[in-house]
């Protein structure tokens, strides 16, 4: 995220925009042992700025020949290097404070659910991303699937014990999406009953999974989020992965039809490893109040350690779009074109799940 | 007794003299009566009264008589009122104040109440409970006298330089307790609004819009209880929410403000309503957004002792002489932004 804001005043733009391209895939890519990531991650800068140099030298200037020049063109390029990189930092510094500005006199605009663009786009999505970039190595397929206007309906497969797979998801919708869209994500009520959880939900964006909320955002012409397995997808046990389980009973079916809007199938294969739940204490999860209370083979045995989740290697492809405008406004009514069409969404994820799964080559690279 | 509902009533008087005679008894009258007796209806039938307006659903308790005198003031009156209106054959047209607080303020409710929306748990008491009552006896009339156009009025939290709502008690206080782990989305109408939507709902209907019915009023947009307190120059103390009742009881027997377990909600879950009824059907538009509103507010209340000026002006500080030393030793920062770029 940094690089992008240093490296592309100092050389031509198609060439970084490749390179950056290349890096990332090379971090989330399939070569990379996990436990090098990081390794490679504090390494790449230099080799970067080796590139830039050499880039520079040799592109300056095209028809000097004489290796002095050379040398001595490849040190004038970086000084105004530094000066561009230094002017950089002191615009980063600048809008670094005039955010600190805005936030401590409030004066920032959120929507009618609570959603905090700015805080969202400057601080929320710079916390989880590096989860995304160097943790999960996310890989997004289809991003174009979801259009660049106007209202869709993205519905996931739901896994992970913790919903991190919504996140990732809405990580993945921002930072690939060419127009830049935002995905609201519909949450269950749990998330809006713990303190700070629903404070940063909604100013994520999130809203309550409702078709109340869903209807409003989708005329808004917002990319909703939506994981009809709900509970029963999130905590399943980890003999279970990769099978989909009922979804709901297709309301979002009729919230996008009554919308008008595309329903986007969206299917995530690496969530459902990251907290193997081999076993569910239902007294525990009765005493807590909460639907499920995971027991993996790290968690609870040893404390907070245990709560880290697994390594894994996520692909998150984005399906073809299911059109629903089609239809006739009564359509929404017809539980018979509800089941089918419900049923639609689900084989295609179920189904791109296993065409994913058999193009895996291992869980964790 | 009705201080609060007085005071933007008196505002009125002052500015739009000309139109309060007309459909009202007349300010002494109206002051003198007591909705609680019978005697109202009496008041409607002499003056052949032709508009009601019921501005008398009051959540501020009046010192001695507490809670309950309060609820009888509401919810007798009312009963008083409508059975008064329901005699009386000259009345046409029943405008009642209401409030958004009768759609509750809960975890599992839809982000936006619309007018249809019904509450996932009821109100518990106090106001909001009065309010919904109140509702329940107003759409009773209405059944009963279906040649009546009632006009049932929600407002949101009302704001402005005159009010004095707990809310208002709230915001003035120099430190404000907040719910912690919370930051409800809250939403005002501007007294002035208020005044404007009621004669709007006193007259015919304008061509093309329809006066009778439910409306939410309240301004456009919304703004975090955290963002107001910023506005205002407050700090905040976060309270963890079963302490919250403690704090809300010790404030109330001090004095300082009321802090009803209805309000504790409100600023725990906050609320917000769909204002598409009051602009299509009722053909209003407020003049104040709800940030407006509560900057209208904010200066009538003087500053707290954070004042956004001062904060900003320590900002833009901070930013000269950061932008000072980069001038000087710009060089040496270089290497952290590369490093800052992997």
């Amino acid at each position: 995220m940094a690089d992008a804001k240093v490296i592309p005043f100092d050389d031509d733009r198609t060439r970084n925009g490749a390179q950056r391209s290349g890096r990332r895939r090379s971090a989330g890519g399939a070569g990379a042992p996990s436990g090098a990531v990081s390794g490679q991650g504090r390494a790449e800068p230099k080799v970067v700025r080796q590139k830039v140099r050499t880039l520079h030298g040799a592109a300056v200037p095209p028809s000097a020949v004489q290796a002095a020049a050379g040398e001595r063109s490849g040190g004038s390029v970086d000084e105004s290097h530094e000066a561009v990189a230094d002017d950089g930092w002191e615009r980063r510094v600048a809008s670094g404070l005039a955010f600190l500005r805005r936030r401590v006199t409030g004066d920032y605009e959120v929507d009618e659910f609570g959603y905090d663009k700015e805080l969202t786009d400057q601080v929320l999505m710079s916390l989880v991303r590096p989860l995304y970039e160097n943790y999960f190595r996310v890989e997004v397929k289809g991003i174009e699937n979801i259009p660049a206007e106007g209202g869709a309906l993205v519905v996931a497969n739901h896994s992970g014990t913790l919903p991190l797979d919504g996140l990732m998801m809405q990580v993945a919708v921002h930072d690939n999406h060419p127009a830049g869209r935002h995905l609201r994500l519909l949450a269950a009520d749990l998330v809006f009953v713990l303190p700070v959880i629903n404070e940063l939900a909604r100013k994520a964006g999130h809203t309550l999974a409702c078709t109340e909320d869903a209807e409003r955002l989708l005329q808004r012409g917002e990319v909703v989020g939506v994981m009809p397995e709900g509970f029963k997808g999130i905590g399943k046990p980890f003999s279970d992965r990769y099978k989909l389980q009922r979804f709901g009973r297709g309301g979002f079916v009729s919230t996008a039809l009554k919308a008008g809007v595309p329903i986007v199938p969206c299917s995530i294969v690496g969530a459902e490893e990251i907290y193997p739940m081999i076993g569910n204490s239902r007294t525990l999860a009765r005493l807590l109040g909460i639907p499920y209370f995971p027991i993996t083979p790290t968690f609870p045995w040893l404390g907070p350690l245990g709560a880290v989740p697994l390594p894994t290697k996520w692909t998150i492809q984005f399906g073809e779009p299911i059109e629903t405008s089609g239809y006739p406004a009564e359509a929404a009514e017809d539980p018979m074109l509800m089941f089918n069409l419900t049923d639609q969404v689900r084989e295609q994820i179920q189904h791109t799940l296993y065409k994913l799964l058999v193009q895996r080559r291992s869980v964790f690279f | 007794m009705r201080r609060m509902q007085r005071d933007p009533d008196v505002d009125r008087v002052i500015a739009v003299d000309a139109v309060r005679p007309e459909h009202h008894l007349g300010g002494a009258d109206f002051v003198q009566a007591d909705i609680r007796q019978p005697t109202i209806g009496r008041v409607l039938a002499e003056h052949a009264v032709d508009t009601v307006v019921h501005l008398d659903v009051t959540g501020t308790p009046l010192g001695a008589g507490g809670w309950s005198a309060v609820k009888e003031t509401n919810v007798i009156g009312t009963m008083q009122l409508l059975g008064a209106c329901q005699k009386s054959p000259h009345v046409r047209r029943l405008v009642v104040k209401s409030t958004t607080s009768v759609y509750g303020s809960a975890p599992r409710d839809p982000a936006v109440f619309t007018e249809t929306t019904p509450a996932k748990a009821l109100p518990s008491g106090g106001f909001a409970k009065d309010s919904v009552e109140v509702e329940g006896y107003v759409r009773g009339f209405a059944r009963r006298r279906p040649d009546v156009a009632v006009c049932v009025l929600r407002f949101a939290n009302i704001l402005g330089p005159c009010a004095d709502s707990p809310l208002a008690e709230f915001f003035s206080l120099p430190v404000l307790p907040t719910v912690f782990g919370y930051d409800p989305r809250l939403q005002f109408v501007h007294e002035d609004d208020v005044m404007d939507v009621l004669s709007r709902a006193l007259r015919e209907p304008r061509r093309g819009t329809l006066n009778s019915g439910t409306f939410n009023i309240a301004g456009d947009g919304v703004l975090l209880l955290s963002q107001c307190s910023r506005r205002l120059g407050r700090p905040t103390l976060p309270v963890l929410l079963p302490a919250v009742k403690w704090v809300g009881s010790a404030l109330r027997t001090v004095g300082i403000t009321d802090f009803s377990p209805e309000q504790i909600r409100l600023l725990t879950h906050g609320r917000v309503v769909s204002t598409a009824q009051m602009r299509e059907t009722l053909g209003f538009e407020p003049r104040f957004t709800t940030a407006e509103t509560f900057a209208d507010f904010a200066r009538s209340r003087g500053v707290g002792l954070l004042p956004p000026q001062s904060l900003a002006r320590a900002v833009d500080q901070v930013a000269e002489s950061l932008g000072a030393r980069l001038a000087r030793g710009g060089g040496s920062k270089v290497q952290t932004v590369q490093s800052d770029a992997g």
